[in-house]
C-alpha cells in the first residue's frame, strides 16, 4: 500500500509540469468574459425588460438579468478558446490572455462551459425554460455557428453571427413574461441590422489585420467598395428600422427624435463612407461610423430605458 | 504531500495569483448560494409561511 503511494506521489510529481499551472489572475479570467460586450448585452436584455413592463418579483428579474449576463460572458469565452490562434496574430487581439500565455486553452474550455451551463440552469430555474432555451441557443449561435463554423468561411460571418448578438432583449423579455411580442423581435431586428455598418466600418479601418488572420471580412473578399455600398445598404435599412418603436407606440416622443436624428446621422456618414474611397480621409469616415454607430444604438437603447423605466414616455402614436 | 515532493516551487507571485483565484473562486460560490436561496424565497413568497406543516 505504501509503495502504491509513494509510487503515485513519483508520477505526480513527474507530471508537475510548470507550464501546466495555471498563470492567470482573476483580471485575466474576467477578461475572457469581454466584459464591454457583456456591458452590451446587459443594456440591451435591460432595455428588453423594461419595455415589457413586467409584473415579476424584481429578484427575479434581477437574477435573470445577471444570468444573461453570465451566458454572454460564456459566449466570448468559449469564443476566445476557439479563435486563440487567430487572436495571436491580430494587433487588436494578442493581448488577450489566452494568446498571451496567461491561460491555458483548456483552463477557458472549461471556464466557459461551466459558465453556460450555470447561467441557463438558474435562468430556467428563476424564471422559465423558454428563456433559458433561448439562452442556450443564443450561446451556441454565437460560439458553433458564429465561432466555429461561419466567422472562418464566408464574408456573411457577421451578418449571421449578429443574430446572437441581438438576442438578449428577446431572451430578457422572454425570461419576465413567459413570451416573445413583437417589440422585443423589433429590437432584435434593429441590432441585427445595425451590425453590418458597424462591423464592416471597423473592417475597412483594420482590412490588413483580418486579411493576416485569414479571416474572409467583406473588405478582404469583395473589395473596398463592394463593402462600402453594401454599408450604405444596410444603414438605409437602419434609419427607418429605428423607428419602427414609435409606430408601433413603444416609443415615445424622446425616441422618436432621438432616432430621426440619430439615424440621419448614421445614413450621412455612410454616405460619406460611399463616396470618399481614397487615403487618409476615406480611413477617418469610416472610423467616424464605426464610433457614431457605436453612440447611436447606445441613444436608442437608452432612450427606451428613460422613457419606460424612468416615466419619460410622451407618446406620439395613439 | 505533492507540493512536498515537488521539484517546483511557486514563485511569491504565483502564490499571490493563486490567493486572489481561491478567494475569487470562494466568494462566487458564496453569491451562488445567496442567489439560489434569494430564488427560492423569491419564487415562494409568502406562501412558505402558509403552509401546512
Amino acid at each position: 500500500m505504501n509503495t502504491l503511494s509513494n509510487s503515485l506521489t513519483e508520477s505526480r510529481t513527474q507530471n508537475l509540469d510548470h507550464a501546466r499551472l495555471s498563470q492567470g489572475d482573476v483580471s485575466d479570467f474576467f477578461a475572457l468574459l469581454k466584459p464591454r460586450v457583456m456591458f452590451l448585452v446587459v443594456f440591451t436584455a435591460l432595455v428588453g425588460m423594461v419595455i415589457s413592463h413586467p409584473d415579476v418579483n424584481p429578484v427575479l428579474a434581477l437574477v435573470a438579468l445577471l444570468m444573461i449576463a453570465v451566458g454572454g460572458g460564456a459566449s466570448g469565452c468559449l469564443n476566445m478558446w476557439w479563435d486563440a490562434d487567430i487572436d495571436a496574430v491580430m494587433t487588436r487581439t494578442r493581448k488577450r490572455p489566452i494568446p498571451a500565455g496567461k491561460i491555458q486553452p483548456g483552463e477557458a474550455l472549461a471556464f466557459g462551459l461551466t459558465l453556460a451551463a450555470g447561467s441557463v440552469l438558474i435562468l430556467g430555474l428563476a424564471s422559465n425554460w423558454l428563456a433559458a432555451g433561448l439562452l442556450a441557443f443564443t450561446i451556441f449561435f454565437y460560439v458553433v455557428i458564429y465561432s466555429m463554423w461561419l466567422k472562418r468561411s464566408t464574408p456573411q460571418n457577421i451578418v449571421i453571427g449578429g443574430a446572437a448578438g441581438a438576442l438578449p432583449p428577446v431572451v430578457a423579455q422572454a425570461a419576465v413574461t413567459g413570451h416573445v411580442a413583437w417589440d422585443s423581435i423589433v429590437l432584435f431586428a434593429i441590432i441585427f441590422m445595425w451590425t453590418p455598418p458597424h462591423f464592416w466600418a471597423l473592417a475597412l479601418v483594420k482590412s490588413s489585420d483580418y486579411e493576416r488572420a485569414g479571416i474572409p471580412m467583406m473588405p478582404n473578399v469583395a473589395g473596398a467598395d463592394s463593402t462600402r455600398f453594401q454599408i450604405l445598404a444596410y444603414t438605409v435599412l437602419l434609419a427607418p428600422l429605428g423607428m419602427v418603436p414609435v409606430l408601433m407606440g413603444f416609443g415615445g416622443l424622446a425616441y422618436a427624435i432621438i432616432s430621426l436624428v440619430g439615424g440621419l446621422g448614421m445614413l450621412a456618414l455612410a454616405i460619406q463612407v460611399y463616396r470618399l474611397r481614397q487615403g487618409e480621409p476615406a480611413m477617418r469616415v469610416a472610423q467616424q461610423l464605426f464610433g457614431f454607430s457605436i453612440l447611436y444604438l447606445f441613444l436608442l437603447f437608452a432612450t427606451l430605458l428613460a422613457e419606460h423605466g424612468f416615466g419619460f414616455f410622451h407618446p406620439v402614436m395613439g | 504531500m505533492a507540493d512536498q515532493n515537488s521539484s517546483y516551487r511557486l514563485t511569491p507571485e504565483e502564490q499571490q495569483r493563486r490567493r486572489r483565484r481561491s478567494i475569487a473562486l470562494g466568494l462566487t460560490l458564496g453569491i451562488l448560494c445567496v442567489l439560489l436561496f434569494a430564488i427560492t424565497i423569491a419564487k415562494l413568497g409568502p406562501q412558505i409561511l402558509n403552509r401546512p406543516l
